[in-house]
């Protein structure tokens, strides 16, 4: 039996490796990071709901079914948190709000049903903000979570908790969902790898909506080989999902493993000239350098290219994703499932005071304004000149993104213009836009993305570099992103999370 | 200047179904201004002849098969329900009298 600080120090391509060979149980996995979890949730609080029975039973289900010789998929028995903007049938989903406390769902989303047909047991569901909004998990209604490289800084947001949860050895997988950056800020800010796919690649059918225009599940894990071996479980079409892509996918498995080999010769990689200027931190930039000197040793040619309206996409988000976000929300009216609140005895007891009560009550500060702003813009007199502009303005930088792509395979900028920052630092909303503000422009253009680290800043905070990739060509993004990410590892002599201290891992037991 | 006022705020709190306090709406007037002020910066993108984009990546309408599946049954569609009574869900009074 090997100690479970060990274990779960593997990657998930290592697990899989070994429960294949039957070196390891699924079950001593699944206890080995409950084990973490009770350990180092007092100090990190990544999770809003533990799955612990269930999580046991799949690894028993199994290994049970190996020790009968059947041939199980490669992450069969491999452990997963979900973050709790995805739907979970029998397990409390709540989108880290008041409004859904309690809630039950149901049913399983669609990338939920995919892994558990995969046979991986599901941890536990993962903090963020309120909704998915945020970008410093400080707007869950519940609680905070800490960044496990200093926990008096945030772990980034929406999806802290999934970034957290990996970064700190508690699951070697987890699910976020990115609208503007809520997988890949996170994972700059955790030194983990964070995935957002083309947009239609993973099915969104169960993830609660935020703006259904970009959201978009997408894996969160330590290596870019475990984020593609997750990314092939959760992708492709679903008849569940109006906007998924009918294709059949390569693997992206294969492609991460390519990367391996660091043969870039011949990339044509562009330098997003607006992501690196003011606003940046001279370190995220120096850092960021480090990475463009290693895609040249490879064999990349690298060139700056300028995109006229890159900035501008922070001002386009800012009404494209309240206007949806306004609409989606309408549905939590306290009718059908989720809180209700009745109105004071002064006021009338109707239907529509019932509802303006229950959603006073149950939403947060940051949901609230984003619902009004978006209400705004959508209303008679604004619409055109607000969302229908921003709209047109969106179709201009989608333009600029295929046009660039017609020279440039590959896109890179950090991944956000600052490490972790304080918790309580940021206040002004503007503020906290900015930092989503390299993210954004994937988003608003379909494109897949990813970040990797790149290395420490001078607080000893993990900085992200960023990988664009064209429509649908997500391979591409997990070739690059693993050829970087093995040099980086080359230079340093071991992963970045090898620099982690862990003082949660050295009270667990040696079994 | 002041894109938003206290009645405007009080007007879009009703359309957007939400009961704000009197101390919030004074909150966001303050920052839905400074967004505000923010996002007019692109008002100054030529658009003209450029379409809406809706969907980033183009897709074309089809039909899913025609095929029966057993959809949620009753009982689990009414399980998270605040209140429900034989299978129904219960609401306040939506017609009559305010």
């Amino acid at each position: 039996m090997a100690k479970a600080s060990e274990l779960v120090t593997l990657t998930a391509a290592q697990m899989a490796d070994k429960l294949k060979k039957g070196d390891i149980s699924s079950r001593e996995l699944v206890e080995a990071e409950l084990q973490t979890i009770d350990s180092a949730e007092p100090t990190l609080q990544a999770f809003l709901a533990r799955s612990s029975e269930e999580a046991l039973a799949v690894a028993d289900d199994i290994d049970t079914r190996r020790a009968k010789g059947e041939e199980l998929p490669s992450l069969a028995g491999v452990p997963v948190a979900v973050k709790d903007m995805i739907v979970t049938k029998g397990i409390e989903t709540t989108a880290a709000s008041k409004i859904l406390e309690g809630w039950i769902p149901p049913y399983d989303a669609t990338v939920v049903t995919r892994m558990k047909n995969t046979g991986m047991p599901i941890l536990g569901k993962t903090n963020l903000d309120e909704f998915a909004q945020g970008s410093s998990t400080e707007n869950s209604a519940f609680h905070n979570t800490y960044n496990p490289w200093d926990i008096t800084r945030v772990p980034g947001g929406s999806g802290g908790g999934s970034a957290t949860s990996v970064a700190s050895f508690e699951t070697p997988l987890a699910l976020g969902t990115d609208t503007g950056g809520s997988i890949r800020q996170p994972a700059a800010f955790t030194g983990t790898v964070g995935v957002k796919p083309t947009y239609g690649r993973v099915s969104r059918y169960g993830a609660i909506a935020m703006a259904s225009s970009m959201d978009q599940i997408g894996p969160c894990a330590r290596t870019v080989e475990d984020a593609a071996m997750l990314y092939d479980v959760i992708a492709g079409y679903d008849d569940h999902d109006s906007t998924s892509i009918r294709e059949i996918l390569p693997s992206m498995t294969a492609a991460a493993l390519q990367g391996k080999n660091q043969d870039l010769k011949g990339l044509r990689v562009g330098i997003i000239k607006e992501a690196t200027g003011d606003g940046f931190e001279e370190e995220v930039k120096n850092n960021f350098s480090e990475g463009i000197k290693l895609l040249q040793n490879m064999g990349a040619n690298v060139e700056e290219v300028s995109f006229r309206h890159f900035l501008h996409g922070i001002q386009v988000y800012y009404v494209v994703m309240p206007a949806e976000v306004s609409s989606n929300l309408a549905r939590y009216d306290g009718m059908r499932y989720g809180l209700r609140v009745m109105p004071p005895a002064d006021v009338p007891q109707t239907a529509a005071n019932m509802m303006a009560y229950t959603r006073e009550a149950g939403f947060g500060a940051e949901v609230k304004r984003r619902i009004i702003l978006g209400t705004y813009a959508l209303s008679a007199g604004k619409y055109e000149e607000w969302y229908g502009k921003a709209q047109r303005v969106r179709t201009v930088m989608i333009q600029d993104f295929n046009k660039a792509f017609k020279d440039f395979d590959v896109l890179v900028c950090p991944t956000a213009p600052t490490s972790a920052f304080k918790i309580g630092e940021v206040e002004d909303p503007a503020t906290m836009y900015r930092n989503d503000i390299a993210t954004i422009p994937a988003n608003l253009a379909g494109l897949p993305a990813i970040s990797i680290p790149s290395g420490l800043d001078h607080n000893n905070l993990p900085v992200g570099f960023q990988i664009l990739a064209a429509q649908k060509n997500d391979e591409l993004m997990f070739r690059v992103a693993s050829a970087l990410e093995t040099a980086f590892n080359k230079k340093w002599g071991a992963p970045l999370w090898a620099q982690l201290k862990t003082p949660w891992l050295d009270s667990l037991s040696e079994e | 200047m002041s894109t938003f006022t206290k009645e405007q705020m009080k007007h879009i709190g009703d359309l957007a179904s939400i009961a704000l306090n009197d101390e919030e709406i004074d909150r966001f007037l303050h920052e839905l201004d400074s967004i505000a002020e923010s996002i007019s910066q692109m008002q100054d993108i030529p658009t003209d002849n450029v379409e809406p984009t809706t969907n980033p990546i183009a897709i074309e309408a089809y039909l899913r098969p025609d095929e029966a599946v057993t959809p949620l049954s009753q009982k689990d569609a009414i399980a998270g329900a605040p209140v429900s009574e034989a299978g129904m869900f219960v609401a306040p009074k939506i017609l009559g009298e305010e």
